[in-house]
């Protein structure tokens, strides 16, 4: 513990002189109020620190004195469902601590330090361990299991293990090390910023199934991939991903909220009790860890609450889980950066930016990844990571989108226009993408061989579509030949039919995979019964007639495939009757 | 008895740069400290601490620096900003200061609140869920506002946007309670004109007497306007939070706050990112605009309508860009429509109320409204497409269905958002014009409704049951 003395405040940054060189990275506590905070540069025994709690009324002259201890994690049962800032704190506590207003200089372990856990052992006294093996499990909430493992770098050979209950900080177990003998507990301390080792990186192999269908049948992203989704302001980032944390098939979603807004947090600490997970029918804030740091927090404090996010999600990878992360929002966190690199007086690069930001970018998405862990026994996990961008001005040529874009597999490209109209989710498919299809295909052919040829069919038609509309808007769609007005309605039953899922309608707002392939395919069939048709002389206008088209449009209301089966009689009866009636067939 | 109290006066200002002063050789100073400036006549002018080393201090100044030279005293108080609260600031008028400016003497009170605030805790924010009848259909029904949701207008110079926030002001209730809004009203760098035009409209609703009215104009110190609306919301607070008041706070114009933040920012020979703006700029305004909201357990609600005008209309523009971007979505008014004779002059296509969802529905508003302003978005959108083709191919190139969504998009506007300065609709009346102007679209097209409630609420099948 090195000492030290405020020489200078500007904003969050504040300026120390220590009696001896302390550690960049190290955590320090700021002034007489003992504020938290990093150091973020050296030179010699001068450091510049990052405050993470407001500094007003600090002094210089005020004392500084450096924990030696890195911006750290603490890992173990009790944060599933809790809500938590950007540097650990539960939120919940400081409430109860300190009211419904944030003070400063409030000291919170992360982990609760009295509560009892129910420690069942999986090995036994004997037995030869190393990092990653899981030498117990805690039921942390009824649905999710927390298998404690020994930190990464120990091994040894159990010499005690015990059975019951106990706190985090108590010892479960002993082991025997070349070191000496250590005590196994059911927390571990992770830096924040060092990414959590695992044995070997696999290939991707399933996509990460979210129920959204513009998602997961044009755009999907696989389990242990990245994904990004930029819009400007109002075009629904927010509102994807928390759609994708309370329908994707993943085991754990760490939420976080990341300069945003207060309100929209309240929101899913409200909402997500409520709601249940299709699959386990468990409440899904059992396996929700949220990450708040809002946007009139301190910035610092925002920097790292990604970090603390990420290593979050590493952490329940290791225990062989499939974990997702949404982070909300991407650029306020390179915000933070650049106001320290603004304050730091480092030479910017294109807006303010420092030229790091693409490295730090590159350093957060790197974390995702599907892996094999540590441990004796083959366990495998995943972290997907999921950013959200807020472009100034909504213009995706700024660094934090064109950056992010290098870096990930799946964009989903949000688009102004389309969220004026209410077309949401607001994913422009033209300019959005996917490197995972080949993945997807492989897991979808469980439903329909013909998966990867029919979402490209739709494509193909929604890109034509584009293309008619382009001439549509200088000749006027009265004008086109009906064969092209066909596209455009085709186009219209996708966009209406499919793509547009509306988050809270009770039904739509989850759609699961059969009935995606189904409906898509419901769609081609009718393109397929009535273009012979129309190419045979039946005017468009009487195809634009036919009752079936409102009744596919709607069948994404409807509950189950039942309602698709009976619809996909319709159209070849429907269509039948035109030809008869028009005598073409 | 220390220095402070002793009243040390430094003499040693080194330099005067814009808004800013350098001292050097100052002992004992905090960041972010309220530090007076005393100018050779004796005046004293606001100012706080922006950045503070052993020996040197960087000041802020609130009020005009431009008179003042390196003989100025600088007395540094040794207290953050923070004003007096108690129920009699209800009905009074202040500067952007907060001095007094209704004759009355300075409130005195022992509960001193610091202007900054603290950070609502998200785990204790009750999720604003309460509609409130603004009387305005273009609102009510599309773009609903809750309780505790921060709405921002973003106008143009010459826009009726005061008239919307004085009528939004005076019509707006939760239907079914008599609770009404208390005002807190902030101008920052608003006409002596507009700032009457609100005093008097409060004055002949009764609203003045449960208001409190802060007022930076035109002709006051720019760099006050940093301080304005914190002030307003440092008072907001405690009428919401301590008394258990329901506060409707009007912030305008916001772009004349970001004005002076930029021209701080400037004298600091900070690195701009767009137009000047410093890179904080959001996150400054954050934490004026994320004070608004509710607190699980307490009675009180603070609704925020920041006012903004869009140089030059650009939405893109960073202080609209950046207001959207932490406000619950947002109300535009726009020159065409205004010229077309419409008001409120707003477009509903970008306009949008985040917190609706959980303000409207079977119980609070009508079990069609979320479906109803969905296909209006749907409908108007296509019907303003079409009148962008009208201008190259003529009303002739159009087919039969872009005709009618054309028509459609003219007798919305006419019809739906088009209403009087003293019309105040429920929102039945509200969702009957909506459902008139649908019943004009071939019922198969009404797909972002509800086929049970097409059934219930379509014209058609009301008159016929
Ligand atoms: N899938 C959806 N279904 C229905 N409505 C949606 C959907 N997605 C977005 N919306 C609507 O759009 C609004 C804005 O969405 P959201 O808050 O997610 O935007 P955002 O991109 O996160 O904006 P910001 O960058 O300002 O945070 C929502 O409040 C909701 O009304
Ligand atoms: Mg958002």
């Amino acid at each position: 513990m090195i000492r030290g003395v405020i020489e200078r405040i500007n904003g969050s940054l504040v300026i120390a002189q220590f009696e001896a060189e302390p550690k960049i990275g190290d955590l320090v506590e700021v002034g007489n109020l003992g504020l938290m905070g990093e150091i973020v540069r050296l030179s010699g025994e001068r450091a510049a620190i990052q405050c993470y709690e407001v500094t007003s009324g600090i002094k210089p002259g005020e004392p500084v004195l450096d924990t030696g201890r890195p911006l750290a994690a603490e890992l173990g049962p009790g944060l599933m469902g809790t809500i938590l800032d950007g540097v650990e704190r539960s939120e919940l506590k400081l409430w109860e601590i300190a009211g419904p207003f944030i003070t400063r200089g409030v000291r919170i372990a992360p982990l609760d330090r009295e509560k009892k856990w129910y420690f069942e052992p999986k090995v036994e006294v004997g037995a030869k361990v190393v990092g990653g093996d899981i030498i117990g499990v805690v039921q942390e909430t009824e649905y999710f299991q927390h298998r404690i493992l020994v930190p990464p770098g120990m091994e040894g050979k159990v010499t005690e293990i015990y059975e019951g209950e106990f706190t985090v900080e108590e010892p479960v177990g002993k082991l025997k090390t070349p070191e000496g003998e250590e005590e196994l507990k059911m927390m571990q301390v992770w830096p924040v910023r060092v990414p959590r080792p695992y044995k070997e990186r696999l290939p991707l192999v399933s996509p990460l199934l979210t129920g959204q269908r513009v998602i997961d049948t044009f755009f999907p992203v696989a389990k242990g991939g990245a994904a990004a989704i930029p819009g400007g302001f109002g075009t629904g980032k927010t509102v994807m991903l928390q759609q994708i944390s309370k329908w994707a098939d993943a085991d754990i979603i760490v939420l976080i909220g990341c300069g945003e807004r207060g309100n929209e947090m309240a929101d899913v600490v409200t909402h997500f009790p409520e709601l249940t997970d299709p699959r386990t029918g468990r409440k899904l804030i059992e396996r929700t860890v949220i990450v708040a740091n809002v946007s009139n927090m301190p910035i610092s404090a925002r920097e790292a609450s990604i970090y603390l996010g990420v290593t979050l999600a590493e952490y329940y990878r290791d225990q062989g889980y499939d974990v997702a992360v949404m982070a909300d929002s991407t650029s306020r966190w390179a915000e933070a950066l650049r106001d320290l690199s603004g304050r730091l007086e480092e030479i910017p690069a294109e807006r303010g930016f420092p030229a790091y930001l693409a490295d730090r970018i590159a350093g957060i998405y790197e974390r995702a990844g599907r892996v094999v862990t540590l441990g004796s026994e083959r366990r495998i996990g995943s972290v997907t990571i999921i950013g959200a961008v807020s472009p100034p001005g909504g213009d995706f040529s700024e660094p934090v989108t064109t950056h992010t874009l290098r870096f990930i597999g799946t964009f989903w490209a949000l688009d102004t226009e389309l969220a004026f109209r209410r077309h949401f989710p607001a994913i422009n498919w033209l300019r959005s993408f996917s490197r995972y299809i080949d993945v997807a295909s492989r897991w979808w052919s469980q439903y329909d061989a013909a998966w990867a040829a029919m979402r490209a069919r739709a494509l193909e038609l929604l890109e034509e579509a584009s293309e008619i509309e382009e001439t549509a808007r200088i000749i006027g769609e009265k004008a086109l030949p009906d064969e092209q007005r066909l596209i455009l309605l085709i186009a219209e039953m996708i966009r209406e039919g499919f793509l547009v899922q509306n988050a809270f309608h009770e039904v739509d707002t989850y759609c699961e995979a059969e009935k995606q392939v189904k409906l898509l395919k419901a769609i081609l069939r009718f393109y397929d019964s009535v273009e012979p048709l129309v190419r045979k002389g039946i005017p468009i206008e009487r195809v634009r007639e036919m009752r079936v088209i409102t009744e596919i449009m709607r069948l994404k209301e409807r509950r189950g495939v039942e309602a698709i089966e009976r619809v996909m009689g319709l159209i070849t009866e429907q269509a039948r009757a035109l030809a008869e009636e028009y005598g073409v067939i | 008895m220390s220095l402070k109290e002793a009243g040390l006066i430094y003499k040693t200002a080194r330099e005067i740069r814009g808004p800013l002063i350098f001292v050097e050789g100052v002992r004992d100073v905090a960041y972010d400290e309220v530090v007076k400036v005393i100018t050779p006549d004796g005046e004293e002018v606001l100012g706080s601490v922006l950045d503070v080393s052993k020996d040197y201090a960087l000041i802020q100044v609130y009020g005009e620096t431009s008179g003042m030279d390196l003989n100025v005293g600088v007395h540094f108080t040794g207290e953050t900003m923070k004003i007096p609260v108690s129920d009699e600031l209800i009905g009074r008028v202040f500067s952007g200061s907060f001095e007094p400016l209704d004759g009355m003497p300075r409130p005195l009170s022992t509960d001193e609140r610091d202007i900054h605030g603290g950070v609502i805790n998200p785990a204790a924010r009750a999720v604003p869920s309460e509609f409130i009848q603004t009387g305005i259909s273009a609102i009510d029904g599309m773009n609903s506002l809750v309780r505790g949701q921060k709405l921002p207008i973003f106008s143009e110079s010459g826009l009726p946007h005061n008239q919307l926030a004085a009528q939004i002001a005076r019509q707006a209730t939760i239907p079914g309670r008599e609770e009404e809004f208390a005002i807190v009203f902030a101008a920052m760098g608003i006409k002596h004109e507009e700032a009457e035009f609100f005093r008097r409209e409060f004055e002949r609703t009764g609203a003045l007497s449960r208001s409190v009215m802060i007022l930076n104009l035109a002709d006051d110190p720019p760099i006050e306007r940093l301080i304005t609306p914190r002030i307003a919301q440092t008072v907001a607070e405690y009428l919401a939070f301590d008394l258990g008041m329901h506060i409707l706070v009007i912030l305008t114009d916001m772009t004349n706050y970001a004005e002076a933040l930029r021209s701080i920012s400037i004298a600091r020979e900070e690195i701009p990112t767009r137009k000047g703006y410093p890179g904080y700029l959001y996150s400054d305004l954050a934490t004026i605009y994320e004070r608004a909201g509710r607190i699980k357990g307490k009675k009180g609600s603070i609704t925020l309508m920041p006012i903004l005008t869009m140089p030059g209309g650009d939405i893109t523009h960073p202080v609209p860009d950046l207001t959207g971007y932490i406000t619950e979505g947002q109300l535009i008014l726009q020159r065409d429509l205004f010229l077309r004779g419409i008001y409120p002059p707003m477009n509903v296509l970008p306009s949008l109320s985040r917190l609706m969802k959980d303000g409207i529905g079977e119980g609070r508003t009508r079990k069609d409204h979320a479906d109803v302003s969905n296909q209006l978005y749907m409908a108007y959108a296509e019907g303003t497409r079409a009148r962008g083709l009208v201008r190259i191919v003529g009303v002739v190139g159009l087919s039969e269905r872009e005709r009618r969504y054309l028509e459609f998009a003219d007798r919305f506007e006419r019809e739906f958002v088009n209403q009087g300065y003293y019309e105040n609709r429920t929102i039945e009346q509200t969702l009957d014009i909506a459902w008139n102007l649908l019943a004009m679209l071939p019922e198969d097209d009404l797909i972002r409704i509800r086929e049970e409630y097409i059934k219930e609420f379509h014209p058609k099948y009301r008159r016929a049951g």
